[in-house]
């Protein structure tokens, strides 16, 4: 995973609340076997709108997603994360994230970033006043800036580490190996398996 | 689960009664008993700056849709699947429901379900593909098997893996990256949950269902109320439920935003489990059986909020919008988005309505629908089937409604037709189809055409959800039966009696 500490790029306002990983990307997308190649898919039906935000000049470049409350929420598809990555968003916005969306884009890169809703209302205003105004997210400050408004974000410390120094999970996991295999020895044999198979 | 917060009153709840005598963490919830036991190492520190604990997983499900990518990454660091005899693989999403003996049509869906049976292969994966008899909804097939069981930890990559909750399980779903961890590791870095008790007391009455309950719970939590919570359900209501009826419950906690929902270990979950093929015999079932019992939340166990519920005025609800907490009572009428107080939540109506094609005001119970499904990992087991079936059963279906009847396993379908459920339904003018997500989901065939309208027993009723441009109303499976009669949402206790046969006809009318 690459190392994220600061990034600015044009803001895209996007003034709606709950927006499911369904409207990220539909499910007839995620046929495929690949982890890229999937930008084509992000908001795919929202954009057959010619009005929709991402169809409209300076936004098409957006790489800051400002959304309404409880983005990602719905189905654990990474696919959306995947999608949001591979059209150049680097961090999304928002007062509240949906658990599993949150996890996702923390294994993945992109910066989910929590921010209090009247600021979110304030970098709205900004972004609709002057498109094309650039956002920045500082996440070693955890501030972040669009034109005049300054605003804090929340994101897990753990989380904000992993991305910052830009680190594989797995990796970090195996070097507690031992104490997986030491957990192992002590499970109840009662436990089930999944093999051999029964009927 | 590790911090000192008092217990908050949520939109509409009633103010928390818990005891708060008793010090923070000598008692425990279910839910913070069952993490206790699986926690591989604890992670340091307090509070935000906390690591996570690194958890064990004890069942990993798997599908064909969120675990190419996950597959693909374990080969490319060249690191083994750890726990093969933890895992096992089903074929769901992308299947058809129709002539499955023939190939899959679709070439995309086929390489996926073709690279799902290569990969379980290759790393020694239990499968169970189209046209075996253990086939069917991951989230079917696990308790059917007996391998979901209390008091395990359980992971899929797909948000409903909350259905496993109803045994006692903490079961919650995971991304694609996650996916690879457990199959390299067998354990997930996870900060502690916070945990939310729903508390329904009291008796539901003739033709209200466990799905009313839930999606009640929603509506009055929100789509985003349980973030980073796990719900545990309780009380009287849940407590008389029976186990499909449970998994109805804990299946669409991730549309209140949980990412796990509970129900603690009973005698019917007990009952559920004996003889089935994974679940422990003999002096094991003894053994399993203390230790189930034992994980019980304590009774002066605090939860960190608690929401309440009463099921005796509990009607059938529906929802008319695109999102699972957009539900009312079905005797009640589309609300107005100027009756929403603040202007986000508004808006969400107003787009809503325009999406769904409704007006404010008008009854809920006028809206005519084209196309009924009953199915998906909500609604699919042997009693939802049941329960449809005694409904429709001598009744004619309104001629202009679609109705497709999904079982959520290749096992379920087998049961249902010794049953004679199938010849039910095919009399009724339903299409009787084979175990798979089907039209839950839209990437499959079965879909809605743009601006068909659906009463569907699935979980979620976003845009485009069950098809490009399809609308949805989430119900419960009688209400999608009545709703196949009449062709307008109803509910069963909207419709005339069933018309006797001549021979025992006594003074029954005729509709």
């Amino acid at each position: 995973m690459e190392k994220f500490s600061t990034h600015t790029g044009i803001g895209v306002p996007l003034r709606q609340s709950n927006v499911d990983t369904d409207q990220i990307i539909p499910a007839v997308y995620l046929k495929r076997i690949t982890r890229t190649g999937f930008e084509d898919a992000l908001f795919s039906s929202w954009r057959k709108d010619p009005e929709f935000i991402l169809n409209r000049e300076p936004f098409v470049s957006g790489s800051v997603l400002v959304a309404g409350a409880d983005f990602g929420t719905g189905s654990s598809r990474e696919h959306a994360v995947w999608a949001l990555k591979d059209y150049g968003f680097k961090a999304v916005l928002s007062s509240r994230f949906a658990d599993i969306f949150r996890g996702n884009s923390g294994k993945q890169g992109l910066v989910a970033a929590e921010v209090a809703q009247d600021d979110i209302e304030l970098i709205w205003k900004v972004l609709e006043n002057a498109p094309g105004t650039e956002v920045t997210v500082d996440l070693v400050a955890k501030m972040v800036t669009a034109g005049s408004v300054v605003a804090p974000f929340q994101i897990d410390d753990y989380t904000r580490w992993r991305l910052l120094e830009g680190l594989d999970d797995i990796g970090l996991t195996l070097r507690d190996e031992p104490a997986i295999t030491a957990f192992e020895a002590k499970r109840p044999p009662i436990k089930p398996t999944t093999l051999p198979a029964k009927f | 689960m590790t911090e000192e917060t008092s217990p908050e009153a949520h939109d509409g709840a009633q103010v928390p009664t818990v005891s708060t005598s008793t010090p923070r963490k000598t008692a425990k919830t279910l839910a913070e008993k069952v993490w206790r036991d699986h926690v591989v190492k604890q992670g340091e520190g307090d509070g935000d700056a906390a690591q996570p604990d690194l958890l064990y997983i004890d069942l990993h499900l798997i599908h064909e849709v969120t675990s190419p990518q996950a597959f693909e990454g374990l080969r490319l660091a060249g690191r083994p699947l750890r726990r093969p005899d933890l895992t096992i693989a089903t074929e769901d999403h992308n299947t058809p429901t129709l002539a499955i003996d023939k190939p899959i049509a679709d070439l995309t869906s086929r390489t996926q379900i073709q690279t799902l049976r290569n990969n379980c292969a290759e790393f020694g994966v239990r499968l169970h593909s189209l046209g075996d008899a253990e086939q069917g909804i991951v989230h079917v097939v696990g308790p059917q098997l007996g391998l979901t069981q209390p008091g395990m930890t359980v992971v899929c990559g797909d948000s409903h893996t909350s259905t496993h909750g109803a045994v006692g399980a903490l079961a919650f779903g995971i991304g694609t990256s996650e996916v690879e961890h457990v199959m390299a590791t067998q354990t997930l870095p996870l900060k502690p949950f916070k945990t939310m008790a729903i508390n329904v007391e009291g008796t539901l009455r003739p033709g209200v269902t466990s799905k009313d309950i839930i999606l009640a719970v929603i509506a009055k939590i929100g789509t985003g109320g349980g973030q980073g919570y796990v719900l545990e359900y309780r009380g009287s209501a849940i407590r008389a439920l029976s186990m499909d009826a449970r998994m109805t419950v804990c299946n669409m906690s991730i549309e209140a935003g949980a990412r796990a929902g509970m129900i603690g270990p009973d005698e019917i979950t007990f009952e559920y489990l004996k003889g089935r093929a994974h679940a422990p015999e003999g002096e094991d079932w003894d053994a399993a059986v203390g230790y189930w019992k034992s994980l019980n939340t304590e009774a002066d166990a605090e939860f960190d909020a608690e929401v309440f519920l009463d099921a005796n005025t509990l009607e059938p609800f529906v929802t008319w919008g695109t999102n699972p907490g957009q539900g009312v009572s079905l005797s009640d009428n589309v609300p107005n988005p100027e009756d929403f107080g603040d202007d986000n939540a508004k808006a969400a109506a107003e787009r809503a309505l325009a999406y769904m094609d409704l007006k404010a005001g008008m009854p809920m119970k006028d809206i005519r629908v084209d196309t009924v499904f009953l199915g998906s990992c909500t609604n699919s087991r042997i009693e939802d089937l049941r329960a449809a079936a005694d409904i429709v059963r001598g009744r004619e279906k309104d001629p202009n409604i679609r109705m497709l009847v999904v079982p959520g396993s290749a096992r379920v379908r087998l049961e249902a037709e010794a049953e004679g459920l199938d010849k039910v339904f095919l009399d009724f003018g339903a299409e009787w189809r084979f175990a798979g997500c089907s039209m839950c989901l839209g990437m499959n065939p079965d879909q809605l055409e743009p601006g068909e309208r659906c009463a569907s027993t699935s979980n979620r009723n976003f845009e485009g959800r069950q098809g490009k441009g399809g609308r949805t109303h989430l119900v419960s499976p009688v209400v999608a039966a009545a709703t196949a009669i009449r062709g307008t949402l109803s509910s069963p206790s909207d419709l005339s009696p069933v018309v006797e046969p001549v021979e025992t006809q006594s003074t029954s009318t005729v509709a």
